[in-house]
């Protein structure tokens, strides 16, 4: 506990991050393995610590900036459906949408802005000329689901918000298939956690749609 | 607005209720002003709170798990260096909201960094594992060997560089077993990644090492899978001592057939040999774990009935709102106990109980469902097997979900009982204390602190810190200590926190993703008494994997004999009269005063009920009267 402490601040100065090692010979060594069955070899920290990553691929940033304006649309979604159901668990569905995907802006917005990349603004897919992203509702259809009301409303949203959902899904497995992509440990759990829950709300909905049409 | 204040007053009236149905071992609801809200932040120094637990060593992350520029994970603000940690009060007002409103449309310019991009998820710690004196910490980079024989003064033996994540990792022997899940990860252990969609030199999948030479492990096999292996669990199966065998949970994209012969993400009602709806059963000959292969890859979601693989439709519903249908693909994790032939498995949108006593080919008994549940995640059972514990990770783990706006159902522990081989829901535990948005939280790893007579667990939240509760009444569950720090930064979340705490051998050891090896003493309380904790601490396990449960027996003996005396006492489930006269035998080991209290309590057993009933019998049986 003594030690430590100035070792690591020894070590966060020092660049070439050697300090400790120099200082004491009995150093716990580091290991590298090789291949199944090949030998092992002893390397130092800063071959260990390697900073430098895999570039973050332009599939990876792109993919960031794509999702920033499919969550927003979802936010819009469930702004809508607040003010129009009358159902409590459509209302826990909208607070567990919003709540997760707010909460994912914010986390792209940094991430895309701590590499110096854009991180459009939460409208920016209303823009002149914008692509949507997979499963995105066209201005039409979100009038159209702004004037539903009651229970035509739940239906709409359902069916809606599942293929919005399923858009996710594709944009995940396009970024998993793009050469170079998501090699960033942060990019794969993300991807990978979009993917998981997004599933499980589309099947949490497609039992709610059910429900609604029994 | 509305909705949020109502729910919030729901949550407040069911606390009050819990409260005042409690029984005695029930504290008073945590105190308005937990000491856990509005802690300094800090990487080195944040302010801590600690209730019951005490931190008794820290070992940052050695060289080679951190970017020295950055060795929190990411940029921080400047800390004062002369604060020092173990400050019990709240030294600064509660983090500042992040993140400037971005632009509210138009097209935004590129601008300069606003922090370094920081490693991120590159070196955080994960899974935990133990064998004898020996602690093994997996690392998204590897992993970190351990001395703990003496746990105030651990020290690290070797780091093992070895990327792809989450690098959970498990102990038989002198074999360690690695998940390894990501695209980055090379069957040679590289650190270069592999940037080809497809590749031979990408590794996903479980990795063998030999750990003989503690100073020198070597990578004996690497087994390939479709999915590669977020989490594993070893098995034994007792009629094949030759083997053990391994169950692979693989929650990623399947990768495609041209990098791995065989693997296919189709749907399962086009493809029937889809790399969805299963696990994979590796099976690892001790003689030569070279040749370790995967044997089976069994169809646990499917419907007994019609042999559809995506079979938990309509199983396990709910009521409207639930989930139906089979999107449940994949297990996250699995929790087996071999002594009951039991496995708990956390599997995306259901929680299953499997039977396994034929390990390579276990069959689902029961599954569950919860529409609070975003992601089931983990299993822990008690020690009996009458119940289990399930987490739900909504968020992921990386992202805050313990917030005073979160709901106290979501991203919480659910508590089943076991009744007849079926999950009965009780209840849910969360946190008890809200963390800021700068603190990824939400529930995670734990494992049982084996108190005789109690069903007691420990559990890492991330940055909400260690929380240690009873859920001996699955109905209420308790919070009985907690070790909690500041965020690692006031403005910006940067990922880190306990992964996992488990009890081993007498000590909690949480692996903190950023901060390091954290190793805590729980301390006497009205919630634990001296005899309960001196009781745990007489069990011993010569290796310890969380997931593979063993079953703890306590021997008998006056120590057990006074734990279960205090809880009795505290129940007022035992005549004062005889509580004081096994007292005075015990402190006098007056032998045939012993017998015969034995066979009184044997008599007071038969006409008590419940878990008190169990302690008189298991007192009047623990008694040292021989």
């Amino acid at each position: 506990m003594r030690i430590w402490p100035v070792c690591f601040a020894a070590l966060a100065a020092a660049t070439a991050g050697t300090a400790c090692r120099t200082a004491e010979p009995d150093q716990p060594p580091i290991i590298q393995p090789g291949a199944p069955g090949e030998s092992s070899r002893v390397i130092a920290p800063p071959d260990a610590a390697n900073p430098r990553r895999p570039a973050d691929s332009a599939a990876d940033v792109a993919f960031m900036q794509g999702m920033i304006g499919h969550h927003a649309q979802a936010l819009e979604m469930t702004a809508l459906l607040k003010v129009r159901t009358r159902s409590d668990d459509m209302k826990k569905l909208a607070q567990r949408i919003e709540v997760s995907q707010a909460d994912e802006i914010r986390m792209m917005r940094d991430w895309l802005e701590s590499r110096g990349a854009e991180a459009p603004g939460e409208h920016a897919h209303h823009g002149e000329g914008v692509t949507l992203m997979p499963g995105m509702l066209t201005p039409e259809e979100m009038s159209r689901l702004a004037a539903a009301t009651g229970p035509a409303f739940d239906k709409l949203f359902l069916e809606y918000m599942i293929s919005h959902h399923e858009g996710a899904l594709v944009m995940v497995k396009k970024l998993f298939s793009t050469p170079g992509a998501a090699q960033d440990p942060d990019i794969y759990a993300f991807a990978s956690d979009v993917d998981a829950d997004q599933r499980m709300e589309i099947a949490r909905m497609a039992a709610m749609l059910k429900e609604l049409q029994k | 607005m509305k909705t949020v204040v109502t729910r919030m007053l729901c949550a407040s009236a069911i606390l009050v209720g819990v409260v005042a149905a409690g029984a005695q071992e029930r504290p008073a609801a945590p105190p308005p002003g937990d000491p856990r809200v509005g802690l300094k932040a800090g990487f080195k120094n944040p302010g801590v709170a600690a209730s019951n637990m005490e931190l008794v060593k820290n070992l940052p992350k050695p060289p080679g798990f951190f970017d020295p520029k950055e060795p929190a994970g990411s940029e921080t603000e400047p800390e004062k260096p002369e604060e020092t940690e173990g400050a019990e009060k709240p030294a600064a007002p509660p983090a500042e909201k992040p993140a400037a409103k971005p632009p509210a449309g138009g097209k935004p310019a590129a601008k300069k960094p606003t922090a370094q991009r920081g490693s991120g998820l590159n070196f955080v710690n994960s899974d935990m594992a133990f064998r004898g004196n020996q602690l093994f910490i997996g690392n998204f980079s590897g992993f970190n060997i351990y001395d703990i024989a003496n746990p105030a003064e651990a020290q690290l033996i070797a780091s093992v560089i070895c990327p792809g994540g989450q690098g959970d990792v498990s102990i038989r022997g002198n074999l360690l077993i690695m998940s390894v899940e990501q695209t980055r990860g090379r069957i040679d252990c590289g650190t270069s990644g592999v940037e080809d969609p497809v590749s031979r030199e990408r590794f996903r999948g479980i990795r063998i090492f030999d750990i003989t030479e503690l100073k020198k492990p070597r990578q004996l096999a690497a087994v390939q899978t479709c999915r590669g292996s977020h989490t594993h669990t070893l098995v034994e199966d007792p009629d094949d001592k030759a083997n053990i065998y391994v169950y692979g949970s693989g929650t990623g994209t399947p990768r495609p057939a041209e990098e791995l012969a065989g693997c296919s993400a189709g749907k399962p009602e086009e493809d029937p040999n889809t790399a969805l709806f299963s696990i994979d059963v590796i099976q690892i000959p001790l003689a030569s774990p070279e040749k370790a292969r995967i044997v089976s890859r069994p169809r646990i979601f499917a419907d007994p009935a019609t042999g559809a693989i995506a079979g938990l439709a309509k199983k396990g519903d709910h009521g409207p709102g639930t989930q139906t249908t089979s999107e449940t693909n994949q297990c996250h994790d699995i929790t087996v106990f071999p002594a009951l032939g039991l496995a708990a498995g956390a599997c995306s949108g259901n929680g299953i109980l499997l039977d396994i006593s034929d390990p390579v080919k276990p069959v689902r008994l029961d599954a569950a469902s919860d529409k609070n549940f975003a992601y089931w995640h983990s299993a822990t059972f008690n020690n009996d097997g009458t119940k289990v514990i399930f987490t739900d990770e909504w968020g992921g783990g990386t992202r805050p979900r313990c917030r005073a706006t979160d709901l106290p159902e979501w991203g919480a522990n659910a508590i089943f009982d076991i009744v007849d081989r079926k999950l009965q829901f009780r209840s849910y535990y969360k946190l008890p204390a809200p963390q800021t948005e700068v603190e990824n939280c939400v529930a995670h790893n734990g494992s049982l602190v084996p108190v005789p007579g109690r069903d007691i667990m420990v559990q890492g939240w991330y940055q909400g810190g260690v929380s240690v509760f009873d859920f001996t009444d699955s109905a209420k569950p308790f919070e009985i200590a907690y070790f909690d720090r500041g965020p690692v930064d006031g403005k910006r979340l940067i990922t880190a926190g306990q992964w996992s705490a488990y009890w081993y051998n007498g000590h909690i050891y949480g692996a903190e993703m950023a901060r390091g090896l954290d190793i805590f003493r729980l301390k006497p309380s009205e919630h634990l008494s001296p005899n309960e904790l001196e009781a745990a601490r007489l069990v011993h396990y010569d290796a310890f994997n969380p997931q593979q449960q063993p079953l703890v027996t306590f021997p008998a003996g006056a120590t057990v004999a006074r734990a279960y005396l205090d809880q009795l006492m505290r129940n007022n489930a035992i005549q004062p009269d005889r509580a004081a006269a096994v007292k005075a035998a015990l402190d006098s080991n007056d032998r045939a005063q012993l017998a015969t209290l034995a066979a009184q309590l044997g008599q007071d057993a038969a006409a008590a009920t419940g878990r008190d009933a169990a302690r008189l019998k298991a007192l009047a049986e623990t008694l040292p009267a021989k």
